[in-house]
C-alpha cells in the first residue's frame, strides 16, 4: 500500500477525476443550445436527466463527452483492420514514420551544427542569428511553401513532412549540444592540455561524454517538436493519411469526436516517444556511472 | 612506529641518502631567470610574477607558499606551459616549457580532483595513458602499479562519486603519476580536505616521493604542510608576485608526523612565517 499512499498514483488520479467532472459538466453547457434547438424542432420535451444524456451523446457535439471520444478511439484503433483507411493505428504509423525520420535528421543536423559552432567562433557569429530567426517564423507559414517548392522539384510524400519535423527539432539540439560541448570547465580542459591532447582527442574523450546529458534533454524536446512538425506537415499537403489529415478532414465535416480521438492518439504517441527517449537516457547515463 | 621503521629500511636501500641539503648537486630540472608575467586587465596591468629567479634540482621537493594573489599558482602554470611569461627565461628539463609539455615531462595535480565522472577510477587513471598511446596491457600494468602507490587498490571499478574527497584526490595523483613523468606539479592538492585527511595524505606523499624519486613542485598556503613536506620552501609575496625568501630545509628526509613538534621544525616554520610577514603589507 505504500506505493499508493506515497507515490504519484493518488494525486494523478485525483486530477483525472477533477478533469472528468469539469469536462462532463462543460459538455452539458457547451452542447445545450444546439440540443434545445433540436428538441424544439422535433417537439420533444425531455426531463432534465434525459436532456443531460442527450448532450452527452450528440453525433457532432461542440464538446464531445469523454466516453464518446473513448468509444470512437477504441473503434478506430482496435475495431478496424490496421491497413484500413479508417484505422487510427494506420494514421499514427504514417505520422510516426515522418516524425522519426525528421527527428533523426534534425538531431544529426543539430549535433553537426553544434560541433561546428563550438570549434569555429566565426560559425557561431554567422550561424546563430539565422538559427534563432528560423524558429521565430511560424511553422504554419513555412510548411506549405516548403511542400509546394519540394513538390515542384519532384520530392513528395514522406520527405517533405520529415523535413518540416527536422526544421522544428534541430533547434533544441543545437542549443543543448552547444551548451553540452562547452560544459567541461577550464580545469578539465587544462588537464587535456597537460597531456598534450589534440582537439580531436579532447573532443572525443571529454566534450562528447560531457555533452550526453544535455543531448538527451534536448532530444526529449526535439521528439515532441518533431511530432508537431509531422502533423503540421500533413495539413497543407492534402495528405490522405496521418493524424494531421484526420484532424483536417474532421474539421471539414465537423466531426469533432474524430478530431478529439486523433488528438488523443497524437498525445499518446508523444508520450510514448518521450518515454522511449527517457529510457534510453537512463540506460546510457547509468552505463556512464551516473549517480542513481 | 612500524611505518617509520619500514621507511628507514627503504631509506638505507635508497641511493639518495647522501643528498646535500642546500645547493642541488644534481643538474637543475626547472630554472627561471628574471621571469615576469603581467596580465593586461581593464583595471590596468596586474604583475602576477615579477623577476623570479629559481633553480630546482632533480629530486627536490619544493613548496611555494604565500598569501593568495602572490602568483604561486601562476608560477606553477608557467612551468606547465598553461600560462605564457611576458619576460625572462624559464627552462624545464633543459627545454622550453612548451617542449617539456609536448614531451609530457610533468604530471599536474589540480586543486580539485578533476576526475571524469563518467569514468571509473581505473579508467580515469588510464586516461593519459590512452591519450599517449600506451597498449592495453601496459595501461593495465601501470594503472595497477600507480593505484597501489596511492593505496587505492580495490577501488578500480568505482566511480568518482563513490569515493571520499581524499580518495578522489589520491586517484588524481595516481593519474598524474601513471605515465612516469619526472616532474610532479601540484597546485594546493589538499587545500579542500580536512586536517586529518591532509596529514595522512602528506605522509603518503612523502613516502611516494621517496619511492619514485620525482621532482615535486607543491603549491600550498599552509605553513606546517610546506615545512613538513619540502626540501626547499619558496616564500612568495603579492603585488607584484615575487620571491621573498628561499629556505633550505635542514630536516632529515625521514619525517615521521611528530617531527612537526621538534624545535628544528618550529624554527623553519618561524622563518617561513617571518618571510610571509615581511613580504605582506597588511595596510591594504
Amino acid at each position: 500500500m505504500r506505493w499508493l499512499t506515497e507515490g504519484k498514483t493518488i494525486p494523478v488520479l485525483t486530477i483525472v477525476v477533477v478533469i472528468m467532472i469539469v469536462w462532463y459538466v462543460g459538455a452539458v453547457f457547451m452542447n445545450a443550445p444546439v440540443q434545445r434547438d433540436m428538441n424544439k424542432r422535433a417537439k420533444i420535451e425531455p426531463t432534465t436527466a434525459e436532456f443531460v444524456e442527450q448532450t452527452w451523446n450528440q453525433p457532432k457535439p461542440i464538446l464531445p463527452a469523454p466516453h464518446q471520444i473513448a468509444q470512437n478511439f477504441w473503434k478506430a484503433t482496435f475495431g478496424v483492420k490496421v491497413t484500413s483507411r479508417r484505422s487510427l493505428v494506420y494514421d499514427a504509423g504514417v505520422t510516426l514514420s515522418s516524425t522519426v525520420l525528421g527527428f533523426a535528421l534534425g538531431t544529426v543536423l543539430g549535433v553537426l551544427i553544434a560541433v561546428g559552432i563550438v570549434h569555429l567562433p566565426t560559425l557561431e557569429r554567422s550561424f546563430m542569428p539565422w538559427i534563432i530567426a528560423s524558429q521565430t517564423i511560424p511553422i504554419l507559414a513555412i510548411a506549405p511553401m516548403l511542400i509546394v517548392v519540394l513538390a515542384a522539384i519532384g520530392v513528395k510524400g514522406l520527405i517533405p513532412k520529415a523535413l518540416i519535423s527536422a526544421y522544428l527539432s534541430f533547434f533544441p539540439v543545437v542549443v543543448g549540444m552547444v551548451k553540452g560541448l562547452r560544459s567541461p570547465d577550464g580545469l578539465l580542459l587544462d588537464l587535456m592540455r597537460t597531456y598534450n591532447a589534440g582537439r580531436a582527442v579532447t573532443f572525443w574523450k571529454l566534450r562528447v561524454p560531457a555533452s550526453l546529458p544535455f543531448l538527451f534533454a534536448s532530444m526529449k524536446i526535439a521528439i515532441a517538436a518533431s511530432l508537431v512538425g509531422a502533423i503540421v506537415g500533413e495539413l497543407p499537403t492534402g495528405a490522405r493519411a496521418g493524424i494531421g489529415s484526420k484532424l483536417l478532414i474532421g474539421s471539414y465535416y465537423g466531426q469533432t469526436i474524430q478530431i478529439w480521438s486523433a488528438l488523443l492518439m497524437a498525445s499518446l504517441l508523444a508520450t510514448a516517444l518521450i518515454v522511449i527517449v527517457g529510457l534510453s537516457e537512463r540506460l546510457t547515463l547509468r552505463n556512464m556511472g551516473a549517480r542513481p | 612506529m612500524t611505518k617509520s621503521a619500514k621507511s628507514v629500511a627503504a631509506k638505507t636501500r635508497s641511493p639518495r641518502t647522501a643528498k646535500p641539503s642546500s645547493k642541488p648537486a644534481q643538474p637543475s630540472v626547472i630554472s627561471a631567470k628574471d621571469l615576469s608575467l603581467t596580465f593586461q586587465t581593464d583595471d590596468g596591468p596586474v604583475h602576477a610574477l615579477s623577476n623570479i629567479d629559481l633553480d630546482i634540482g632533480k629530486g627536490d621537493f619544493v613548496s611555494f607558499i604565500g598569501p593568495s594573489g602572490c602568483g604561486k599558482t601562476t608560477l606553477l602554470r608557467v612551468i606547465a606551459d598553461l600560462e605564457q611569461p611576458t619576460a625572462g627565461e624559464i627552462s624545464v628539463n633543459g627545454m622550453s616549457p612548451e617542449n617539456a609539455r609536448l614531451a609530457r615531462a610533468y604530471g599536474y595535480v589540480f586543486q580539485a580532483a578533476a576526475l571524469y565522472p563518467w569514468r571509473t577510477i581505473e579508467k580515469n587513471v588510464a586516461l593519459p595513458l590512452e591519450i599517449m598511446g600506451y597498449s592495453a596491457d601496459e595501461r593495465k600494468k601501470r594503472v595497477a602499479r600507480t593505484l597501489e602507490l596511492v593505496n587505492l587498490t580495490g577501488f578500480e571499478k568505482k566511480y568518482p562519486w563513490q569515493l571520499s574527497g581524499g580518495m578522489q584526490q589520491r586517484a588524481s595523483i595516481a593519474r598524474a603519476l601513471s605515465f612516469d613523468a619526472d616532474i610532479l606539479l601540484m597546485d594546493e592538492p589538499f587545500g579542500a580536505l580536512d586536517e586529518i585527511v591532509r596529514d595522512h595524505l602528506n605522509e603518503q606523499l612523502l613516502e611516494l616521493w621517496e619511492r619514485t624519486n620525482k621532482t615535486i613542485c607543491f603549491v600550498t598556503h599552509s605553513i606546517p604542510e610546506a615545512v613538513y613536506l619540502s626540501t626547499r620552501i619558496v616564500v612568495m609575496s603579492p603585488r607584484p608576485g615575487r620571491v621573498t625568501d628561499i629556505i633550505e630545509s635542514t630536516l632529515p628526509r625521514e619525517r615521521p608526523l611528530d617531527i612537526r613538534e621538534s624545535p628544528e621544525f618550529l624554527g623553519i616554520a618561524h622563518r617561513v612565517r617571518e618571510g610571509l610577514r615581511a613580504g605582506h603589507s597588511y595596510d591594504e
